[in-house]
């Protein structure tokens, strides 16, 4: 069903800083498939939400047809299976391409992810340092990714995005806004020079450059909330 | 690449639950296989430290020296690059998801499992209400039915039953009991553990309850 979702059959529910509703975003544009952004307020989830993700309560949440997919990334694998035709395959075709592309994107969710979200609201600076630290490593175990599987080309993919691409790119907003936020840049041209040009490269694209919310605005989110934990954190000494 | 072993090979360790996945999805599509035992408590083998570099986990599937990890991707390596055996994942798209979600969200039974044997005072009392959250769910998601698909035995069934050797000492250890919380799931255990590829692949929950007591010395636990 190329192009489908058109008659309001894709329904996307998000939170527009969420770099797990960015991914899913992304896939939605790249594959040319048209869906409805349903704006959900964390602090008061809609009984959609919660009736569609009753196990975690969480966005994305993937309405097709009426019917919840949940976890940015499965909903992302859900696009590609259920229209085949449209637009570019996300996923590759080939069957140990693919377990790499899955095993790249779950490293991003299981080592990445946790280190960048303590590095931002951990409770101490040594937390946040440590946490800092194993961001770095990661991202550093990234960039050797990227050089083993893009094969010289622009993307983890090859010479289009991909799965992987996907996974990373929906942050490529929190990893600009980065350093206006803390004060340390991330994608170091000299650390991770690959990752850099990628995170560039990601950024310039027509899908990136609609579903990435504009870097500010995430930067001044990012600001809010790490006030809010710092708080938080205070009160409760 | 010339000298790689042909055929399949699965780094593996005896009571690993991750790797039971594995076991038992290649019974299911028949495939033939040679299973490796890795040293996880002393040193790991150059074999497993090369094919896994950034986790060096096990289980890792060699396929003509190709390493795929992680349990769950390995499985869907196997539906793809044997795809004249039988599937292990549904053909429909919507299916496809829904399976990968529970099985995937099956994973926390072993996390929060390992916090509930590990850890002490409130931080156990917290695992104790998250496993009773994930097995509450898991019995939500079975309901009345056979298997978590419907009739027949299938991938969350899959993904699921290496754990269940491990609930009656995570019972122990929480101060709840399967079989009286949620029957349906104690009855689902019997019903996957009658099933030959799933026998042939697990240990007895004494096996289990005997290894946890090794690693709670090897962490220094005394209790």
């Amino acid at each position: 069903m190329a192009g489908g979702g058109g008659d309001g059959q894709l329904r996307l529910l998000g939170f527009w800083p969420s770099p797990f509703v960015h991914r899913v975003s992304l896939a939605l544009r790249l594959k040319g498939l048209s869906y409805e952004n349903v704006e959900e307020d964390l602090g008061n989830k809609s009984e959609l939400l919660l009736a569609s993700n009753p196990v975690h309560k969480k966005i994305p949440v993937l309405l097709h047809g009426g019917r919840p997919v949940c976890e940015s990334m499965l909903i992302v694998e859900y696009l590609d299976d259920a229209f085949p035709g449209a637009g570019q395959a996300v996923l590759p075709a080939d069957p140990y391409d693919r377990a790499a592309a899955r095993f790249w994107a779950a490293y991003i969710d299981n080592k990445f992810f946790p280190a960048l979200i303590k590095a931002l609201m951990g409770t101490t600076e040594e937390e946040k340092a440590a946490a800092t630290a194993d961001t770095f490593v990661a991202l550093e175990t990234l960039e050797g990714a990227l050089a083993e599987r893009s094969g010289g080309e622009g993307f983890f993919a090859g010479d289009a995005p991909g799965f992987v691409d996907v996974a990373l790119g929906g942050f490529v907003g929190w990893l600009s806004a980065w350093d206006k936020v803390t004060g340390v840049k991330l994608l170091d041209a000299g650390r991770t020079p690959l990752l850099a040009a990628w995170a560039e490269r990601f950024a310039s694209l027509d899908a990136a450059k609609s579903a990435i919310p504009d870097v500010d605005r995430i930067a001044e989110f990012a600001k809010a909330l790490q006030a809010r934990s710092a708080a938080a954190a205070a009160a409760s000494d | 690449m010339a000298g790689e072993k042909k055929g399949l090979v699965l780094l593996d360790y005896w009571v690993s639950p991750f790797g039971q996945r594995c076991r038992i999805g290649l019974a299911e599509k028949g495939l033939e296989y040679e299973y490796s035992e890795q040293e996880l408590l002393g040193d790991r083998s150059e074999l497993l430290l090369r094919s896994n570099p950034v986790h060096k986990a096990v289980p890792v599937l060699l396929h003509d020296g190709r390493p795929v990890c992680e349990s769950l991707l390995i499985l869907h390596y196997l539906d793809e690059a044997f795809p004249n055996s039988p599937p292990l994942l549904p053909a429909d798209p919507y299916a496809r998801a829904q399976a990968r979600f529970w099985a995937a969200y099956s994973d926390k039974v072993y996390e929060v499992g390992t916090r509930l044997w590990k850890l002490r005072g409130e931080e156990q009392a917290r695992a104790r209400d998250d496993m009773v959250e994930v097995l509450g769910n898991l019995d939500g998601e079975l309901g009345d039915k056979a298997f978590f698909a419907g009739e027949a035995f299938g991938f969350v069934d899959l993904a699921v039953a290496p754990f269940t050797p491990w609930l009656p000492s995570y019972g122990r250890y929480g101060g709840f009991s399967v079989e009286r919380e949620w029957p349906r799931l104690a009855a689902w255990a019997r019903r996957c553990a009658g099933r030959e590829s799933v026998a042939k692949s697990l240990q007895p929950p004494e096996k289990v309850d005997e290894y946890i007591n090794v690693l709670k010395k090897h962490c220094g636990i005394n209790d």
